[in-house]
């Protein structure tokens, strides 16, 4: 299946300040974020980004706090407008959009999930959940039902007539997500959608996306500052550094090769057992004895199967393709070498 | 001519204009002043007549409307804003005792004129304070002229007030105004302003347009804010009944100035005391009302 670029984002430059434009150029030439605040008092938001997010993946964008993923994410709906660049949506250019298109894009096409939920506080959650169905011009009675039906797929049958305050963090932030899917849009932007949440509850919305994700297929913006959750829930992660993008890749490419010692700082406490799998790993000639296991097997699932079979070597398939066999020594020394061997990860640069 | 009066001017007495130079600015404004009145002051008077009309409706509405009825909507009103029985007990045993004192026609004129006040207020100030919350150009030139209605003493205006519209009704309207309607304005602003920036933004991503911004979002969350503004418009135009009184407005006020130039002690006690009466009931009610507006926001768990 050839993957469809559902956004397209280019050279896109982001300078806070009331003459932004006429910074560009000096960004363009190399100027940092501190000295364009010191000497022109204007603050740089993002700086050549260049992004393709691919139809119906989750794209994670990863950064610290103040590193421009809130930024980013808005310029996708223009909530942000850019100060140079461009924006593609399914090939239209977001960017030319008149106001009335623009009002339009954003009641069809993309909704959002925020990280402090912004629901109505003077209103029920079934009154929360039609917002943006009444938006798109439907009758509350249609509206009402539609929203009905996402609020029960999120799990908050029953909740329909409490107000937001009446609810737990974990249960606003599912009606956020009810109000979002409600809208049908195909493009779903999530910022921090799951960071205010206890770590128990955000596992279970983690969960939550992803099984509805298993179905819906929507074309995800994800934004966190959290690895762990970055990994789960990522098809793709993009990581920003001071507004740049400093990689994206697939997990396993961020994890086994970090661009850097910021990239490497991010990943140096992960679970790398979990995040790794087999077919990551430089395997020797195929040898007979062990025990077959697919590629894309974690190192943890591996290293329990080798255990339960007691057994010390694997042997790695892909279908029905012997690939190379991999030792329990093998699989241990990858899963545990990070702290130890941060040094090296950061020789790659 | 010198701007200042050199022979006047000695260590213990600031620099002065000369007093035939004062003397003419204050002619002059005085006779500007005076000639805008005569040329316009009709103008003005008929752009109000309907307001007096109405005025005039509503107190003679209240005045014959049997008392056993006012009693029934005072108990009824007080009982669908505060929900407490108790409230609307206390509201009509006020009322019976204020008959009962023979206070009743001037109480009525004075509900009358504090509720024309009151909406009028609303009906004007809503959407200034929106206006104010839309820019901060806006903000800044209202902000001053509110301060200087709310602080300039309430008998500095009554000149030009009297001056365009003569005694009566409606300039005491206008006088109340002037000093009541700055809290609604400034309450409306300040709860617009407050909106949190994030619901705000949800709005815009789902596409709302400016009009279903500000009558879904940002009115609905500005309403405690709103609705305290309006509290403290009724109560000070509560308090202004006296000074209107001086101006022709009647009710209560009227009494209240006869007593003070008479020295009955108890007249002044009683009305006194039966506008206090209004004022505890008007302030109770609506303050329960408007915590009853945003209970939900109160985090009430499992409910
Ligand atoms: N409206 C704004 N005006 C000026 N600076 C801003 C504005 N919004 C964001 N910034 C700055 O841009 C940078 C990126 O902010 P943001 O995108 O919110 O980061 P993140 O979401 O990754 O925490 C920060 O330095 C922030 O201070
Ligand atoms: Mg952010």
């Amino acid at each position: 299946m050839v993957s469809k670029v559902k956004i397209k984002i280019n050279d896109l430059y982001k300078i806070f300040g009331p003459k932004g434009e006429s910074h560009v150029e000096k960004v363009k030439s190399g100027m940092g974020k501190p000295e364009l605040l010191e000497k022109h008092s204007h603050v740089l938001g993002l700086q050549n980004i260049n992004l393709d997010i691919i139809e119906g993946k989750i794209q994670v964008i990863m950064g610290l706090s103040g590193s421009g993923k809130s930024t980013l994410i808005r310029h996708i709906n223009r909530l942000i407008e850019p100060t140079a660049g461009q924006i593609f949506i399914d090939d239209t250019d977001v960017l030319a959009m008149s106001d009335e298109e623009l009002m339009n894009f954003r009641r069809f096409k993309a909704s959002m999930v925020f990280q402090k939920f912004a629901l109505l506080p003077h209103r029920t959650v079934l009154a929360n959940t039609i917002y943006g169905l009444t938006m798109q011009g439907l009758e509350v009675k249609e509206a009402e039902e539609r929203a009905a039906h996402w609020l029960k797929r999120v799990g908050l049958e029953g909740f329909e007539d409490r107000y937001p305050a009446q609810l737990s963090g974990g249960m606003q932030q599912r009606v956020g997500l009810a109000r979002a899917l409600a809208t049908d849009a195909d493009i779903l932007l999530m910022d921090e959608a799951f960071s205010a949440l206890d770590p128990l509850i955000r596992s279970d919305m983690q969960e939550i996306l992803l099984e509805l994700q298993e179905e819906l297929h929507k074309t995800i913006v994800f934004i966190t500052h959290d690895l762990d959750e970055a990994l789960r829930i990522g098809d793709d992660i993009a990581i920003l550094r001071d507004g740049r993008l400093v990689q994206q890749g697939s997990s396993q490419d961020i994890v086994l090769n970090p661009a850097d010692d910021y990239v490497g700082d991010f990943i140096k406490d992960i679970n790398r057992a979990r995040v790794l799998t087999l077919g990551t790993l430089p395997l020797k000639k195929a040898s007979t004895k062990g025990i077959a296991l697919s590629n894309n097997t974690s190192l943890e699932n591996a290293m329990k199967a080798l255990v339960d079979a007691k057994k010390d070597s694997v042997i790695v398939v892909k279908g029905d393709k012997k690939l190379g066999s991999v030792s329990m020594h093998d699989i241990v020394h990858a899963a545990t070498r990070s702290s130890e061997t941060a040094g090296e990860a950061v020789t790659y640069r | 001519m010198s701007l200042i009066d050199w022979n006047k001017l000695t260590i213990t007495e600031p620099p002065v204009l000369p007093r035939e130079l004062l003397r003419n600015f204050k002619k002059g404004l005085d006779g500007t002043f005076r000639d805008f009145s005569r040329s316009y002051g009709e103008a003005l008077e008929d752009f109000f007549n309907p307001l007096l009309m109405f005025l005039k409706w509503f107190q003679d509405l209240l005045v014959s409307t049997p008392w056993p009825i006012i009693l029934l909507i005072i108990g009824g009103l007080s009982w669908v804003g505060s929900r407490s029985w108790k409230m609307s007990l206390g509201a009509i045993l006020a009322f019976v005792a204020i008959g009962w004192m023979d206070m009743w026609e001037d109480t009525m004129a004075t509900l009358a004129i504090v509720s024309v006040a009151t909406l009028l207020c609303i009906a004007i100030g809503i959407p200034i304070g929106i206006w104010m919350s839309r820019s901060d150009r806006v903000q800044r030139i209202i902000t001053p002229v509110l301060d200087v209605m709310q602080t300039i003493p309430s008998f500095v205006y009554l000149i030009p007030v009297v001056m365009l519209l003569g005694i009566g009704k409606v300039p005491g309207l206008l006088a109340v105004m002037i000093y009541a309607s700055p809290p609604i304005i400034r309450l409306t602003n300040l709860g617009i302003r407050l909106v949190d920036a994030e619901v705000l933004e949800a709005a815009d991503a789902f596409g709302s347009n400016y009009r279903q911004k500000l009558f879904q979002v940002q009115i609905p969350l500005a309403l405690p804010n709103i609705f305290a503004g309006v509290n403290q418009t009724i109560m000070m135009s509560l308090s202004m009944v006296v000074i209107a009184a001086m101006i022709g407005v009647p009710g209560l006020g009227v009494p209240v100035l006869r007593a003070v130039s008479n020295q009955y002690l108890a007249l002044g006690l009683m009305n006194g005391l039966a506008i206090v009466a209004i004022a505890i009931i008007f302030d109770r009610v609506s303050q329960a009302y408007g915590k009853r507006l945003q209970k939900h926001r109160e985090g009430d768990h499992g409910v």
